[in-house]
Formats: structure tokens, C-alpha cells, sequence
């Protein structure tokens, strides 16, 4: 199907159908991504702003990677070094960026619903990078991405997600794209980060770690969030590791076969073993990879992209 | 020669007195009494209510009237012209101005700005502790001294059960009713809405209910303990509903209110993350709603208040995090709790009528609220079919922060009367 949205805020209002459009579009912008010429010239000539109010590794660096493969020119606006620090609101900041001629705007906030009151402000396209504990739509799609790349479909399948889901938005992601996509999806942690009422968005609620993982056919790991979390919720990291970390003992009750995901960064030694994290069965790296192919994707359909023109790319 | 006006033909509601019936209401020299002589009815000044309901003055003990020091919000003027175009002709002020109202000095201030600027009556109240800062009580028989008819913390809570077992104990001796916004401050740090599904489907930090409940039931120990008079101040949850019916089983000196936005709407509105649904305490889920519904009908809430909470637009327009808690809420009161009470739930018009009138000015013990003659003419007439749209045009308040802008309404203010004088009238403040 073709898609018709300028922006993307979430997972939430998306159908099954615009899912895959962009899962189709990510497989067509990864074969580019294996060639010698790396760029398609899609768009060329259009600006795209980053502007991250968070600290961001991976989503900044692939945000800024895609615009470069599609030829766009991508500035990157960092919160402690603009007027953020002079208290400047970030509805003047969207329309002095908008007064700047940008085409797109990447946004990453620390308030859940930021990217939804941008898109109201600007006419251009908004790509939410992650607002607060409310969603990070790109995070998933590369997430679901990746899992039908290992699992062929998701129809049915058990998948995990272990740790901070109360604070998390790559959960919360998560839930809506995978029982979309037809999975059975289990969030599984302590009691005081897990409560019952993500029942009511679909999931699994399960604060016994063997129920979790038993029979998974793969287990997406979260980091515990100290910037979102007051201290009140979980005694210590040592505690959540001998309690909840992924060691060797505890993966062996997943599938054969199954996939270990974690969005970064990881804490080593914390929610995952350091030695099961470089192992075959982590798929941590490929899932930074594919974020690229996704990315790409977003950017090219929210900027009008046809998915038409993408069947038979130019050289 | 002695000032005589007619409201003739009305439907007059006057709860206090049991009175539910179309007839004429004298007024004479700002006062109500029961005849007027053949002679001072011809020359009476005659308003015509007919088709309307003539009742006292609304009453509305919960304002936020923002002066001294947040005039850029809302100023004692513009707040009274706001009541003035709800029906309101008593209005009571909290005290979280800038400086906090703890002081006498401040209550002068405030008693000044309203004889200079007020076109209703506004009590002010004060804070029960030093700075509304729950470590030191506020000179409070100096506040009383001052014109204070009650205090309160309001905007925070007193979270040091000793401090505020002191302060109920020594209000007592003034006849201070004590007004309480039920907040545990450790359950609740750095929330911005209802926790349940939607905090958790929006990422939003969230409130449990628990958080009132508990103070609610601090205050009926704590009263039942003094013996003195705690008024829980915008109640939100089913919890502490069924906390006030047992502790009323139990007679004690405890009272409550509802506000029209707790009344009418829940946390599912946020969906949009609009912060003309954030406030404190938060909107609650369906199920909190109905139990306010039903406390209210059963008496186990005494009164309607509007918690009238304004913030200019640039205030509200931000992300939900940052945004201030709080709506408008004087015009809206009638043509929402009309809707609520009265439509959704069926309850008759003179029982809402008392929630604002009688109700609450025999909680705090004010000159208000009936038309017994005698009592100064303060007078509110309404079309309860009335339709009107929530715009610049009709809110007077300095402030746009209303859940209803842009909406329509039924249940107007057609006029409004404060000593026997128009004060509002087609649709504009007079004077």
C-alpha cells in the first residue's frame, strides 16, 4: 500500500498493512547498503534537522547515516549546546528551525507526547526518535525488522521483553508493532517495573523469569533506566542481575534457535552475560544495521517516497 | 426615596428556603424582601425573567485568584468578572499567591484589591502553615483577625501529621474550617496524570489514587481526633468517596467537594496529550467519575467548586510534562454540572442549584447563598436551555485554559446581581 503520512509518531496509529509498506521499503534501501556506491539520490537537496534533547548513540548516528545515504544534508541540533540552556521553548525552537528552511525534523525528547504537539506546529515532517516513555517507533520497526529477518514470520510466536518496561518506550513500541504483526508478546521483570495493566495494551504480564522465557523464540532485553527512574523502584543493579539478568543457565530455557535482542546500550554484566551478548545468538549488531535500512525508509516515505520507484532502484 | 426592582416571572430556586415556584422577587435598597408597596412597584426597575430560573448568587468557595504576584494569569478584577459571568456573586480565594496569603499584611492587600476592584464578594483564606511550605503553622488567629474565613494549604498538602494535628487544634479555637488538598507528596513526585491504562499507554508518569485516599483518611482521624471542621477540597477518587461516607456514618466534622471537570471527564481525554486536561488532582478513570456522581447525590460530597485554576496560553502550550496543572472553570460551572447532574444523572434542578448555593455558604459560614428576605439581593438568573460557545467573547477571565474552548454549552448566565445592582447582563459586565 502507499503511505500517506507526513510524520511518524508512534507505532500506536499505524495498521498492520503500513507496517510492512515500511518493512518492504527498509529491504529495498538494505541492498543498496551492501553495494560500493552506497547512496540513492532520493533526497537530494533536502534538509534534515536532528534535533535530540537526549543523549542518543545509536538512533543519532543512524538518523544521520540515512540522511547521508539518500543524499540528504543533516544538521544535528544537541540540547546542552543550543538555547535549550537559556530556557528556550521547544515550540520556538521547532519554528526557527521551520524559518531555517529544514524539510524534516528528528526529534528525541524526554516528554512523552513531544513529537505529537511538533507535528501540530510544523508543516513538515516529524520523525519521533523517542519521546519520553511513550514510543520509539523506528527502534520497533528495526526491532520487527530484524525478527522476521530470523524468524521468517511473527505469526504466533512468543516474544519476550525483559526488564524497565514501565519507564520504556522501545517496550511500549514494541507491544503495539508486535501484536499488530500477530505475536504473542510477554513483558516479564520485577512487579514495582512490570504492572499488571499491560495487560490492557495486549501483553503478557509474567514476573516469574522461567515462565518468561521458556519456549521463547526470542527475548528482546531492556537496560534499567536511571534517568527515568527514581531510585524507588528496585533495591539495587546487583539485585535485578541475580534476579532478572539473561546469564547462560537462564538463556538455555529459550527456544533452539531463539534470538537474544537488546536495543542498546547494554550494561554488560547487568541485564545480559557479557559473554551471551557477543555470542551467535545475539543479534544486538544487526539489529544497529538494520536501524539504518528502517530509517532510510521512514525518511523516504514520510517525504512523499513512492514505494513504486523503490522495486527498481537506479544505480 | 428607596431603590425598588422587580425580577418578575421567574422560576425561583431558593433551596435555603425550600421555595420552587414561578412568582416575582422584590428587591429593595439592594436588599430581598417580600413585597414591594403599589407605589415603589410602579416605579420599580423590572427585569423580566420569564422562562428563567432565578436563584440566589452562586456560591463558589474554591478560586484561584492569582493576586499579589501572578497578575499576569489572572488579576482579583478580571477573576471576579469571570464569577460574575458564571452566576457567581460570592467567591472564595486561596492563598498560594506570591507572597503566600500568611500573613495579615497579605489578607489586607487582597481585601484592599477586592473593595477597589471585585464587582462580586471574595473572602480570602489563609495558609495553614508559614509559606504553605508544611513546617511552621501561619499566624492563624491573626489571619483570622484579618478576614480570613478559612485556611488552607491549597496547591500543596501538609505531609507532617503532627503539624497538621497542631493546626487543626488551634484553628478550632477560631472556628476555622481547615481546607485540605489530599496529596501525598512521596506517592506522587514528578507525576502529571491518573495512573492506570492510559499513563501507562502514554508514557506518562502517573498518580495513583491511593495518593488521596490516604490523606482523606489522615484528615478524618485527625479530625475525629480535634473534633475540628476539615473540608476536603476537589475530590477525585472512588476511594476517598467511600472514606467520607463511612467517616460521615461516623459523624465526623468532615466535608467535601466536587469539581465539574472531575464531575464530567476522565483520564482517557489526555489521549492527545492536551494540557487543557492536566491538573491536580488528576481526571480519573470512568469508574472514580460515577462514584463522584453518586457522592454527591447521596450527600456524601457537600457542594459543587470550581477550582477556577488559570495559566495564560503560553503557560499551557507545551509538552504535558511541563505544562501547569489546572483549568478555568467559573463560567463553565452551571452548563457542565447541569449537563452531568442533572442530565446524565437526573438529578432535579434546585438539588444542584443548593450544591452552589446554600451548601457551600453554610460550610464556610457566609452571608450568602438564599434569598430570605432580608439578605442582600445577590442574585443569579439562568437559562438552563440557554446555548452558548466557550470563546474570547464570553469567558472574562484573563485566562484561556478551559477543556470546553471552542465548545458548546447549554446553561447560560443571563444575568447577575450583587446588593440589588447588575453586575453582568447580555453577556457583558456592567459598571
Amino acid at each position: 500500500m502507499e503511505w500517506t503520512q507526513k510524520d511518524l509518531i508512534g507505532i500506536e496509529p499505524l495498521t498492520r498493512e503500513q507496517i510492512e509498506t515500511i518493512f518492504q521499503a527498509a529491504s529495498g534501501f538494505k541492498r543498496i547498503l551492501d553495494r560500493s556506491v552506497k547512496k540513492v539520490p532520493a533526497l537530494r537537496g533536502k534538509t534534515i534537522v536532528n534535533l535530540f534533547l537526549e543523549p542518543s548513540t545509536r538512533t543519532k548516528l543512524a538518523f544521520e547515516m540515512a540522511a547521508t545515504r539518500l543524499s540528504a544534508d543533516v544538521i544535528t541540533v544537541n540540547a546542552h549546546a543550543s538555547s535549550f540552556v537559556k530556557g528556550e521553548t521547544l515550540k520556538d525552537t521547532a519554528l526557527n528551525i521551520r524559518a531555517l528552511n529544514a524539510d524534516v525534523i528528528v526529534l528525541r525528547h524526554s516528554a512523552a507526547g513531544a513529537a505529537q504537539y511538533l507535528s501540530h506546529i510544523v508543516d513538515i515532517p516529524v520523525i519521533n526518535a523517542g519521546d519520553g516513555s511513550h514510543e520509539h517507533p523506528t527502534q520497533a520497526l528495526l526491532d520487527g525488522f530484524t525478527l522476521l529477518e530470523h524468524l521468517g514470520s511473527l505469526e504466533g510466536k512468543k516474544i519476550t521483553i525483559l526488564g524497565d518496561i514501565l519507564f520504556s518506550r522501545v517496550a511500549r513500541s514494541n507491544i503495539f508493532s508486535l501484536t499488530k504483526l500477530g505475536a504473542n508478546v510477554t513483558v516479564a521483570g520485577p512487579a514495582t517495573l512490570v504492572p499488571r495493566t499491560f495487560e490492557t495494551m495486549g501483553a503478557n504480564v509474567v514476573h516469574d523469569l522461567r515462565t518468561a522465557l521458556e519456549d521463547a523464540d526470542a527475548v528482546m532485553l531492556l537496560r534499567i533506566q536511571h534517568e527515568r527512574q527514581s531510585s524507588t523502584h528496585f533495591p539495587s543493579l546487583g539485585e535485578y542481575t541475580s534476579m532478572f539478568g539473561l546469564n547462560k543457565t537462564r538463556a538455555a530455557w529459550l527456544k533452539p534457535g531463539a534470538i537474544i535482542m537488546h536495543p542498546g546500550p547494554i550494561n554488560r554484566g547487568v541485564e545480559i552475560d557479557s559473554d551471551l551478548a557477543d555470542s551467535e545468538q545475539s543479534v544486538i549488531l544487526e539489529q544497529v544495521s538494520n536501524g539504518i535500512a528502517t530509517r532510510m525508509a521512514v525518511l523516504y516515505l514520510c517525504t512523499g517516497g513512492s514505494l513504486g520507484a523503490l522495486e527498481a532502484p537506479a544505480e | 426615596m428607596s431603590k425598588a426592582t422587580i425580577i418578575r416571572n421567574g422560576r425561583i430556586i431558593d433551596p435555603k428556603n425550600t421555595r420552587d415556584e414561578v412568582a416575582d422577587l422584590f428587591i429593595r435598597d439592594g436588599k430581598i424582601v417580600e413585597s414591594l408597596a403599589p407605589e415603589e412597584k410602579k416605579r420599580a426597575e423590572t427585569i423580566d425573567a420569564t422562562g428563567r430560573v432565578v436563584c440566589p448568587g452562586l456560591v463558589d468557595i474554591h478560586v484561584h485568584l492569582r493576586e499579589p504576584g501572578q497578575t499576569h494569569k489572572e488579576t482579583i478584577q478580571t477573576g471576579s468578572w469571570a464569577a460574575a459571568a458564571g452566576g457567581f456573586t460570592t467567591i472564595v480565594c486561596m492563598p498560594n499567591t506570591n507572597p503566600a496569603a500568611d500573613t495579615a499584611g497579605t489578607i489586607q492587600y487582597i481585601l484592599d484589591a477586592v473593595e477597589r476592584d471585585a464587582v462580586v464578594r471574595v473572602y480570602p483564606t489563609g495558609c495553614i502553615t508559614h509559606d504553605r511550605k508544611g513546617e511552621v503553622l501561619a499566624p492563624l488567629g491573626s489571619l483570622k483577625r484579618a478576614g480570613v474565613v478559612a485556611i488552607t494549604d491549597d496547591g500543596d498538602c501538609v505531609q507532617n501529621n503532627e503539624i497538621m494535628r497542631r493546626g487543626l487544634e488551634y484553628a478550632k479555637m477560631f472556628n476555622l474550617p481547615i481546607m485540605d488538598h489530599c496529596q501525598d507528596m512521596a506517592l506522587t513526585r514528578g507525576a502529571v496524570m491518573n495512573e492506570g491504562e492510559w499513563s501507562i499507554r502514554l508514557g506518562l508518569r502517573g498518580w495513583p489514587a491511593a495518593a488521596e485516599d490516604i490523606i482523606v483518611a489522615r484528615n478524618v482521624v485527625l479530625s475525629e481526633l480535634t473534633g475540628a471542621h476539615v473540608h476536603m477540597q476537589h475530590i477525585s477518587s472512588a476511594g476517598s468517596v467511600e472514606i467520607m461516607r463511612r467517616a460521615k456514618q461516623r459523624k465526623v466534622n468532615v466535608t467535601a467537594e466536587a469539581t465539574p471537570h472531575h464531575l464530567a471527564l476522565t483520564d482517557a481525554c489526555i489521549k492527545d496529550y492536551n494540557t487543557n486536561f492536566k491538573m491536580n488532582p488528576p481526571l480519573r478513570t470512568e469508574a472514580d467519575r460515577q462514584a463522584l456522581i453518586e457522592g454527591l447525590k447521596d450527600g456524601t460530597l457537600d457542594i459543587v467548586a470550581t477550582d477556577h485554576a488559570p495559566h495564560t496560553n503560553y503557560e499551557k502550550d507545551k509538552e504535558f510534562d511541563y505544562a501547569p496543572f489546572g483549568i478555568i472553570g467559573s463560567e463553565t460551572c452551571f452548563a457542565v454540572t447541569r449537563e452531568i447532574m442533572c442530565g446524565e444523572a437526573g438529578v432535579p434542578l434546585n438539588e444542584l442549584i443548593a450544591w452552589l448555593t446554600c451548601k457551600p455558604a453554610e460550610l464556610l459560614n457566609l452571608p450568602a447563598g438564599a434569598l430570605t428576605p432580608g439578605a442582600a439581593a445577590d442574585v443569579a438568573i439562568l437559562d438552563p436551555d440557554g446555548t452558548w460557545t466557550v470563546d474570547e467573547k464570553t469567558i472574562f477571565s484573563k485566562s484561556r485554559n478551559s477543556p470546553w474552548w471552542g465548545r458548546e454549552l447549554t446553561g447560560k448566565t443571563v444575568r447577575t446581581l450583587v446588593n440589588g445592582k447588575t453586575v453582568f447582563a447580555d453577556g457583558e459586565i456592567v459598571g
